[in-house]
């Protein structure tokens, strides 16, 4: 039985035995130019000269396949993102996957030609890999992790650049990929009008940093996980100042602004996976939105607040009348308090 | 005067006996009586040493309490008799003020303008003609001006204003009526209004009063400073002004209280019973609800609401304009921008009123706390023998009051729930409950929170070592407290045990006792909402026995502002899926495919739709299936409007074996199930009852269903026979007098809250005693 002929991974696809050695090879053939490894037990891979950026992350995703991507889409943007933040030029990615029993072979193609695609246009090459299976509800599906590893061509960005004054800038509309996968999830009804947001930045990052002077970016996240306010609340900490944005300036589009009324949540506690929050010298704010703009990724940018010259930290939300309210951190899921 | 036969007493006067005119009201006593002696005041109250022959003594301390001046509040008299005469003392004295020691003199609470002052205020020849801070020792402010105890001025915001000789000659004078008036000021040395433009051009004095009468006769906004806080005034017969305060405030729909020029004129725009009546002419001057009378003023100060809240002026500048031609009856609103709290500070107020404001008229006596107005409403049922006066709001005119348990407590500072905070201290038998704050979801409301529990404690104080606050892990409060207090302990009390609690202690309950608690929401140990409960228990523990059946509340707090979410859910769960739900009740037609289907499927597969047992949502689902209210633009609206239809007629609907709750054991304890009410409703409602009538079976059906269960859970064998009602339910006037007789009825002793709101403005006082009980066990 090979990869070609088994209708689903079996849990001998994980034991290391023939079955398995066909599994990795039908992977690493799909894989094609994306990757780069020599099937030794580690890859050997060249490195310019200077500091490297490094960073892994997992990947848990329910529902694993949407609308438009899936976990292997996620899986390389997320950590190629994570890199291209920091300033660094992402180079290699390792992938490995934990895959329950039971998931059609066809599925499993179509995460792994997910990855290939999605390194190629990123520009990345996975060096190594690995698969483990697990019995049926051990693992929901698939879960991946990827570790990646970036070099830096340029200073790198750092959260303690941001000075009080600077802009707060997004790269695009939030509240997408949370609003696309649960309504799939749900059945909610949105998925075909709302899409995740899903894509690799690095590009973006790349002709933003060229394009502006060096320091008019100091700094920038991925709006992933915890949303808008998290990344928000982390900066107001870092650097000590409140952080305020308008409600009116966030970009929502608008059957997402339905759907999270609807839902009764905020966009701004939503995750993302292709979305930028970056703090920027106001001096450079038009340079800097005229370059993310002109890429595909960027259309949708605009300075949504900016970092305050008081003291202080905290998170506020400008209604349109000026009055402002103050973002709590979430603990954990919202509870219901009106009384 | 000596007498070979005097005797000599050592009286201790407490309760509220400072700043209030008590010490020359001792003095004149004495002074009638012929005896000797001294009077003073220290931080336990007054304390007083006389000596005279035996028949004067008691006539003297009979007169302590009989004749106390009016806005003093003696709660004890205690005697020692026997003390050492005094040889040689020819006279009585007023004592200088003594200080240390145990502080539980009571903050006397801001007051009205009496009548000898309102006299002369409108007297041509009187030298405070027209002066709008006129005060004496029997009125004016109090709380809102005090720093700290001893209530003297120089601890007051009066500090920066000094005596002219007049005035410094009457503070002097212990047989005048403004010894040692706190407050005391004339128009050559006191404070001032000032009437400031929008575009800051600003004029002083009398000037100021006639450009806001000015203004208020156009039909403008005036932002006035009231004794607590800013207010926002239009003229109240004027529609157009109404609408332009409403549309300014983003306002459509709540209700807006109006001060009235005298009784007459209450009685002229609304029909006050005598005991509403006896409120609004109170010297504590709340908004009292009245039945409105149709057609007197505009429809839209007050929408779909068979009162209207009015009140007298508290402030003599309110007299001074009311009095004016034309200007009789002012819409009083809170003088904040939405979601904040009043402003008090004139510099705040400058700064963002003229946001909603033509005009800021305001002074230069400054408040030192923010008091909002009071909200009370008195009630009564023919099958009652007492009536019910309510608290809908506990602020100017009686914070800091205590309320006294009767039970000797642990130093407790308790911090409320969220919404309508109010922060409690406990001090002997007595817990201060301060004024309300608000939500505390706002950041200056927060930092009065903290700010109201520092002053109270320093007032009396007080450095107490254990602190309570709510179960709700994201309360401010509670984060508050349990991080940043330094206390010993922290006792987290959840939150329907506290309403409870809350409810026992007023009416000093030892408990065990049987909680009804019906309220919006609040965090149940289970990690659900609660709001339908049936507790037993005491002030240390309570127990679950029964609870509403639980819906889903879809979108979480979005269903708050959205009752029809709540109707829609209870809909669904009654008749099963969408088509029947909209088929039952037509009001859900405003829903469009597309909300209909995404609501399904989040009550359903439980998308952000946290399951609440809340009796206030299932009001709000029941107030929208009737098509009374589907937006609440104001919190409680879809209930507060279908009470609204039974015009405070409080008949129960006849007996209708349709409109019952099922009971159903669940884990270990009952479940209440509206189905079969929702169903009665339904067909009745396809069978053509009109709405008002609706309301009155379903209102019905929960009384019934109240007293049931509270003989139900009597009946097992030691069940305690006292049951406490308490929640922001029992707002509803015709749920809490009925719930009360049929609970009577039942053979039960029935209590409510009279000197708490029931709503969470009420929680601290149960959070003391829950604290209290649990670190002394
Ligand atoms: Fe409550
Ligand atoms: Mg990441
Ligand atoms: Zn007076
Ligand atoms: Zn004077």
């Amino acid at each position: 039985m090979t990869l070609a002929t088994s209708a689903e991974v079996v849990l001998d696809h994980g034991t290391g035995a023939k079955l398995s050695q066909e599994l990795i090879g039908e992977i690493v053939d799909l894989l094609g130019e994306a990757y780069l490894g020599e099937m030794e037990d580690s890859a050997t891979l060249p490195l310019p000269g200077g500091r490297i950026a490094m960073t892994t992350d997992s990947f848990v995703v329910d529902p694993p396949f949407f609308g438009n991507g899936d976990i292997g889409k996620i899986a390389v943007c997320g950590t190629v993102n994570d890199l291209a933040v920091v300033g660094a030029r992402p180079l290699y990615l390792t992938l490995g996957m934990i895959i329950e029993a039971g998931l059609p072979m066809e599925r499993l193609r179509q995460v792994v030609t997910s990855v290939r695609d999605t390194a190629l246009e990123a520009g990345v090459h996975v060096v190594c890999g690995d698969t483990k299976v697990v019995g049926r509800g051990e693992a929901d599906k698939i879960f991946l992790n990827t570790a990646g590893v970036g070099v830096f061509e340029r200073e790198p960005l750092r959260m303690r650049h941001v000075r009080p004054g600077d802009r707060v800038v997004l790269s695009g509309p939030i509240g997408n990929h949370t609003v696309h996968l649960l309504s799939i999830r749900e059945g909610l009804g949105f998925e075909t009008r709302v899409l995740s947001d899903c894509a690799p930045l690095n590009g973006m990052v790349d002709e933003l940093l060229a394009a502006v002077p060096a320091g008019a970016v100091r700094s920038m996240r991925d709006v992933t996980r915890g949303g808008l306010a998290a990344v928000l609340h982390e900066y107001a900490a870092a650097v000590g100042r409140p952080v305020r944005f308008d409600q009116a300036a966030l970009p929502v589009q608008f059957e997402t602004r339905m759907a999270t009324d609807m839902l009764g949540i905020d966009p701004i506690h939503t995750a993302n996976e292709g979305c930028l929050a970056l703090f920027v010298d106001p001096a450079a704010e038009a340079d800097v939105l005229a370059a993310l703009r002109a890429h595909r990724y960027g259309g949708h940018a605009v300075t949504i607040g900016e970092v305050g010259t008081d003291e202080g930290a905290g998170v506020f939300s400008r209604a349109e009348d000026g009055t402002a309210a103050r973002v709590d951190e979430l603990l954990g899921a919202e509870l219901p308090r009106l009384c | 005067m000596l007498t070979g036969t005097a005797a000599r007493r050592r009286v201790r006067v407490a309760g509220v006996v400072q700043g209030v005119g008590y010490r020359p009201f001792v003095y004149k006593l004495a002074v009638d009586l012929g005896v000797t002696g001294w009077v003073l005041n220290d931080p336990q109250g007054v304390l007083i040493e006389v000596q005279g022959p035996d028949h004067a003594l008691d006539a003297f301390t009979d007169g302590l309490t009989a004749l106390a001046p009016p806005q003093a509040r003696v709660e004890r008299v205690a005697v020692t008799r026997d003390v050492v005469p005094v040889p040689d003392e020819d006279a009585f004295a007023i004592r200088a003020s003594g200080l240390g020691g145990d502080r539980s003199a009571i903050v006397p609470a801001d007051s009205y303008v009496c009548a000898d002052c309102l006299a002369e205020l409108r007297d041509p020849a009187d030298r405070r003609h027209g002066y709008p801070f006129i005060n004496c020792t029997n009125c004016g402010p109090r709380y809102s001006i005090v720093r700290a105890l001893p209530y003297d001025r120089a601890q007051t915001t009066m500090a920066a204003f000094t005596m002219c000789d007049p005035c410094r000659a009457e503070y002097e004078d212990p047989l005048d009526r403004r010894y040692h008036a706190q407050p005391n000021a004339c128009a050559d040395c006191g404070p001032r209004l000032t009437a400031t433009a929008a575009d800051g051009s600003a004029v002083d004095g009398p000037a100021a009063l006639d450009a806001a009468a000015a203004a208020l006769a156009r039909g403008e906004v005036v932002a006035i400073k009231s004794v607590g806080g800013f207010h926002l005034a239009v003229d109240a017969r004027n529609g157009a002004a109404v609408a332009r305060l409403r549309s300014r405030k983003r306002r459509d729909a709540k209700p807006f209280a109006i001060m009235v020029r005298d009784l007459a004129t209450a009685a002229e725009v609304t029909a006050p019973t005598p005991g509403e009546v006896q409120l609004i002419d109170s010297p504590a001057r709340p908004v009292v609800l009245a039945r409105k009378r149709p057609g007197a003023l505009p429809g839209t100060i007050a929408p779909r609401n068979p009162n209207l809240g009015v009140m007298l002026p508290s402030a003599p500048h309110h007299h001074l304009l009311v009095d004016r031609p034309g200007l009789d009856v002012l819409v009083m609103t809170s003088g904040n921008i939405s979601g904040f709290p009043i402003e008090y500070r004139n510099a705040d107020a400058l700064a963002r009123l003229f946001a909603v404001a033509d005009l800021v008229l305001h002074h230069d006596r400054d408040i030192e706390v923010r008091v909002d107005d009071s909200v009370v409403r008195w009630s009564s049922h023919p099958e009652l023998d007492e009536p019910v006066v309510s608290f809908l709001r506990r602020s100017r005119g009686y914070a800091p009051y205590p309320v006294d348990t009767g039970v000797p407590l642990t130093p407790v500072v308790a911090y409320g729930a969220e919404l309508k905070t109010t922060v409690a201290l406990s001090h002997g038998t007595r817990v201060y409950l301060s004024q309300h704050i608000g939500d505390l979801k706002n950041d200056e409301t927060f930092e009065s929170h903290r700010r109201t529990a520092r002053h109270l404690a320093d007032l009396h104080e007080l450095a107490p070592r254990v602190a309570a606050t709510d179960l709700h892990p994201q309360f401010r409060a509670t984060r508050f407290a349990v991080g940043e207090q330094p206390v010993d302990e922290v006792h987290r009390v959840q939150h329907h045990h506290a309403h409870m609690a809350s409810c026992m202690a007023e009416n000093r309950v030892a408990g065990p006792a049987i909680g009804v608690v019906f309220d919006g929401a609040g965090y149940g140990p289970d990690e659900t909402t609660w709001g339908g409960e049936f507790l037993v228990g005491g002030y240390a523990d309570a127990v679950r026995v029964a609870r509403l059946r639980r819906l889903p509340l879809l979108g979480g707090d979005q269903a708050v502002r959205e009752p029809i979410r709540t109707g829609y859910a209870l809909a669904l769960d009654v008749f099963g899926e969408p088509g029947a739900a909209v088929a039952a009740f037509p009001a859900l037609a405003e829903l469009d495919e597309q909300r209909r289907h995404v609501f399904a499927t989040m009550a359903r597969r439980g998308v952000n739709a946290p399951p609440a047992s809340s009796m206030g949502r299932l009001f709000d689902a029941v107030a929208a299936l009737l098509g009374v209210c589907s937006l609440a633009e104001y919190e409680a609206q879809g209930p507060i409007e279908l009470e609204g239809l039974l015009d405070r007629d409080h008949t129960l609907a006849a007996p209708d074996p349709r409109y019952r709750f099922d009971r159903t054991p669940v884990d270990d304890l009952v479940e209440l199930d509206p189905a079969p009410v929702v169903r009665a409703l339904a067909d009745d409602l396809a069978a053509g009852v009109g709405t008002p009538e609706l309301s009155r079976r379903f209102h019905s059906a929960v009384v019934r269903v109240v007293a049931e269960e509270c003989a139900l859970i009597a009946a097992a064998p030691r069940a305690p026979r006292d049951v406490v009602l308490s929640g922001g339910v029992f707002l509803n006037e015709f749920l809490l007098l009925n719930c009360l007789v049929e609970v009577r009825r039942a053979g039960l002793a029935a209590h409510c809250q009279r000197q708490v709101p029931t709503n969470d403005g009420g929680i601290a006082l149960g959070q003391v005693l829950v604290a209290h009980a649990r670190s002394t066990q």
